[in-house]
């Protein structure tokens, strides 16, 4: 490689017969070899680029010094997943940054690593999620789980005191009336927080008067926060205002994973199916792990009643949606766009600057000013309909009217798009055409399907495709101006009669109290492959070079 | 032209112009409505289009200031419009200038250089590009989630995740950065590396002097995409002072509380820049955006 670069940059530029060639194949070999020139060329320059080299190596130790440390926190953590992603992110950083061979992918690394980052690997994990029962119920590994459990304590009403407050000049002193025995603390600082204070057996009461049940209630923050210790190490913290009593560990770590309740002596075994400590009747103990669970968060969108016909009545909403918008927003921008190419018309300036405005407007604004317009009590378009016809529609609440409102709405958004895309196609019709439609005598109508519509069709479709595969996922719209809602009834999930599949997902996932996140990454995963398969055909559709 | 017309013709062009002005007023009817209802007093008033009794008291809510109506109540700003503004220009500035520097030096590379797998990447590019990050909320929450366990400032309820997340739609502005420079010819950056400029040189001191139209396009069209992005931020940012405009704006509307008036000013005051901006430089960027689909 070097010598092809070398070779050409030592020759006289014009015995280089076919210019243009050369300086190709100097640009392709030349790539790398120009790095090691430029370091290994000697004088002041090799002084310069060994300082360059010093920092270039010093920046990727420490970033990879850092990434290291992020990939072993995260596999301390037991987050394999993440950890190899960086592990992944990492070593190919290092490869392309190092090789001489990899000199090109030094440029579009960043943009690919951005891509693989946040678009293709939260893709990956969520199709991974769908086939777990991850949830608000099942949200951690089985190891934090145990670990949970482990953790927690009870009182035994065995070991109890009552107990009696005193304020000294050095803090709060207790006073435990055991049955066998009195116990005394040291001085305690409430006030500053300390959280633990030994006790010892003494025989007389302290001095003064204890505090009132009032001053005691005005201090339950740090009462409850507060451990005692025993001189033979038992815990003892507040059982109820007036009394103290000795906690122990709730849960009992057996050999063969089974847990046992030392309160009740229930002894839990872990199902690994279903995620759960259960005992020998079935009672499950939260919280519950996640598992894997197989096919069972997409055989339940189909068998489940109470899911299924949600999920097809929402299928079949979003297809229609997605359709009705594509041909509404076409059929408005083409005419439009037909109207502004007309050279009868004047003042195109004006008109193309008016009609785009819903375009330029933020969709966030607008459609937030459509939510209030379109308000059943307040809103103006309910005004204005009363005034002229004496109707209140209830846009919100009537499913019918409500999906008609979302289209009137997107179509106002979107057909600038459309009427800008058709503008520039027309502008690519020849002329002529037209010119001899005129002379057969045809109409604007004849004219439109019998020239314009085929002729723009082909590279339209690509963009069609786009605009519905936008559509299908438009998730803006319905989470601003519905919100889903009017619900549908019977549905044991959050589903809306105006919800797309993606604000549906979005529900599940974010809006339910069971938070079921592998049942919406399983109707995500479905959206995926609609997606992915459109995006197919687009790509073979518009035939891109590359 | 000699073009052959009917002699309908006039009546023809009186009836598009009659239309699309009747099209246009409909079309603007939302837009002058919500300036009007900024002047009106109170949140739920109805009247014209004009104003009665044009009032400032929601501009001033919407720029932070107190307001104290005729009868001496003083009302307090119900949401921080301003800061929310700040969120999203500073948010929109900081990933469009790191959009547009990785998607610059990505395509030079996938213009100027062969090397293994070019093809492949840019097609799997355009597919992914497709695909909504909304579907995959729950993996980009986990993800900031670990990320913020180790490095604060990238977790969750930070504008850093915001703008890293961000960066994951960089294929558009790589695919039409990288058309305009398949649009210059080449020869000028050969001759440089010939007479000994490194390829970061004739890419840096070169190709993109060349390249200022296009990059101010892909500035422009990064930064309105960042400003109203609502999914990711939604999901990654929950303190009330941290929201970006295109999340805060709708707790404005909620059935328990609603502030139409106060609304209408803020959608105003933080909606008409934005819109000034992309219709200054609308004639750029219709051609940017026509290229992949994104809105509409």
């Amino acid at each position: 490689m070097s010598d092809g670069y070398a070779s050409v940059r030592h020759r006289p530029a014009e015995t280089c017969k076919n210019i243009r060639r050369c300086h190709r194949a100097t640009v392709i070999n030349g790539l790398t070899t120009m790095i090691t020139e430029t370091l290994s060329s000697p004088g002041i320059e090799s002084r310069h680029s060994m300082t360059r080299v010093l920092l270039k190596w010093g920046a990727l130790a420490a970033l990879v010094g850092a990434a290291l440390y992020l990939i072993l926190a995260l596999y301390a953590q037991r987050e394999f997943v993440f950890a190899m992603l960086f592990l992944v992110l990492t070593a190919s950083a290092v490869a392309v940054f190092v090789s001489k061979k990899l000199y090109a992918h030094r440029y579009i690394f960043p943009a690919i690593a951005g891509m693989g980052l946040f678009v293709i690997f939260p893709l990956m994990y969520t199709v991974g999620i769908g086939f777990t029962n991850y949830s608000a119920s099942n949200l951690l590994s089985f190891e934090h789980v145990q670990e949970n459990l482990l953790s927690r304590t009870y009182q035994s009403e065995a070991v109890r005191y009552d107990y009696q407050l005193y304020k000294t000049e050095e803090g709060y002193v207790f006073w435990l009336e055991g049955e066998h025995q009195n116990l005394t603390s040291t001085p305690v600082d409430l006030e500053s927080g300390e959280r633990s204070a030994p006790v010892l057996p003494v025989s007389g009461k302290p001095q003064g008067e204890p505090l009132s049940i009032r001053e005691i209630i005005q201090l339950r923050g740090e009462l409850s926060d507060l451990t005692l210790i025993t001189e033979d190490g038992r815990e003892l913290s507040q059982a109820s205002l007036r009394s103290f009593a000795a906690i122990h560990p709730q849960f009992t770590l057996h050999d063969n994973g089974s847990l046992t309740n030392n309160q009740t002596g229930v002894t839990y075994f872990p199902d690994q199916e279903t995620g759960f400590y259960r005992d020998g009747d079935g009672n499950a103990l939260s919280p519950g792990w996640t598992v894997n669970i197989g096919w069972d968060n997409y055989l339940k969108v189909v068998s489940d009643p109470s899911i299924r016909g949600p999920f097809f009545e929402i299928f079949v909403w979003t297809l229609s949606f997605a359709v009705a918008t594509v041909v509404f927003t076409l059929a408005l921008g083409l005419l439009l766009a037909n109207l502004l190419q007309w050279d009868q018309i004047r003042g195109k300036g004006f008109y193309r600057t008016m009609l785009i405005l819903p375009y330029a407007v933020p969709a966030f604004i607008s459609i937030l000013v459509f939510k209030g317009l379109f308000n059943q009590n307040f809103g103006e378009i309910n005004l204005v309909l009363e005034g002229l016809f004496g109707i209140r529609p209830d846009w919100f609440s009537d499913p019918a009217l409500a999906r008609t409102m979302i289209l009137i709405v997107n179509t106002w958004l979107g057909y600038p798009y459309m009427m800008l895309l058709c503008m520039g196609l027309l502008q690519a019709i020849p002329r002529d055409l037209y010119e001899a439609s005129a002379m057969d005598g045809a109409g604007p109508v004849n004219n439109l399907f019998n020239i314009t519509l085929p002729l723009i069709i082909k590279p339209l479709m690509p963009l069609l495709i786009a605009s519905f595969a936008f559509n299908f996922n438009n998730f803006v719209l319905i989470a601003l101006l519905t919100g889903g809602a009017p619900d549908i009834i019977g549905a044991s999930t959050p589903a809306g009669t105006t919800d797309l599949l993606v604000s549906y997902t979005y529900r599940i996932a974010f809006q339910d109290s069971g938070q079921n996140f592998g049942l919406a990454a399983a109707i995500a995963t479905a959206i995926f492959l609609v997606v992915g398969a459109l995006s197919l055909i687009n790509l073979k559709l518009s035939k891109i070079k590359v | 032209m000699a073009m052959v017309e009917p002699r309908s013709t006039k009546y023809r062009v009186l009836a598009s112009h009659l239309g699309m002005l009747a099209f246009i007023a409909i079309i603007l009817f939302p837009l002058l409505m919500v300036i009007s209802i900024s002047f009106r007093s109170g949140n739920f008033a109805a009247g014209s289009l004009l104003p009665e009794n044009p009032s400032l008291e929601h501009w001033y809510l919407a720029l932070g200031i107190p307001y104290t109506g005729e009868d001496g109540v003083t009302t307090q700003p119900p949401f921080p419009v301003l800061l929310w503004l700040w969120n999203s220009i500073k948010i929109a500035v900081v990933s469009a200038v790191l959009i547009l520097a990785l998607s610059t030096t990505s395509a030079y590379a996938f213009a100027r250089m062969r090397f293994a797998g070019k093809g492949f990447v840019l097609k799997s590019m355009l597919i992914f590009q497709m695909f909504p990050p909304v579907l995959s909320l729950v993996a980009l929450y986990a993800l900031f989630d670990q990320i913020g366990n180790h490095v604060s400032w990238l977790g969750l309820n930070t504008h850093g995740a915001v703008i890293v997340a961000s960066l994951g739609g960089m294929a558009l502005h790589i695919w039409t950065i990288k058309g305009y420079f398949d649009s210059i010819d080449r020869s000028l950056e050969e001759a440089a590396i010939v007479d000994g400029a490194t390829t970061w040189q004739a890419f840096r001191y070169i190709l993109l002097p060349l390249s200022v139209p296009i990059l101010v396009v892909v500035f422009i069209l990064a930064f309105i995409m960042t400003i109203m992005e609502y999914p990711m931020a939604s999901v990654l940012l929950v303190d009330t002072d941290k929201l970006t405009l295109a999340v805060g704006a709708q707790q404005y509307l909620y059935e328990q509380n609603y502030l139409w008036g106060d609304f209408a000013a803020a959608a105003v005051l933080s909606g008409l820049p934005i819109t000034v901006i992309f219709l200054y430089c609308q004639k750029w960027i219709v051609g940017g955006l026509t290229a992949g689909g994104v809105k509409g």
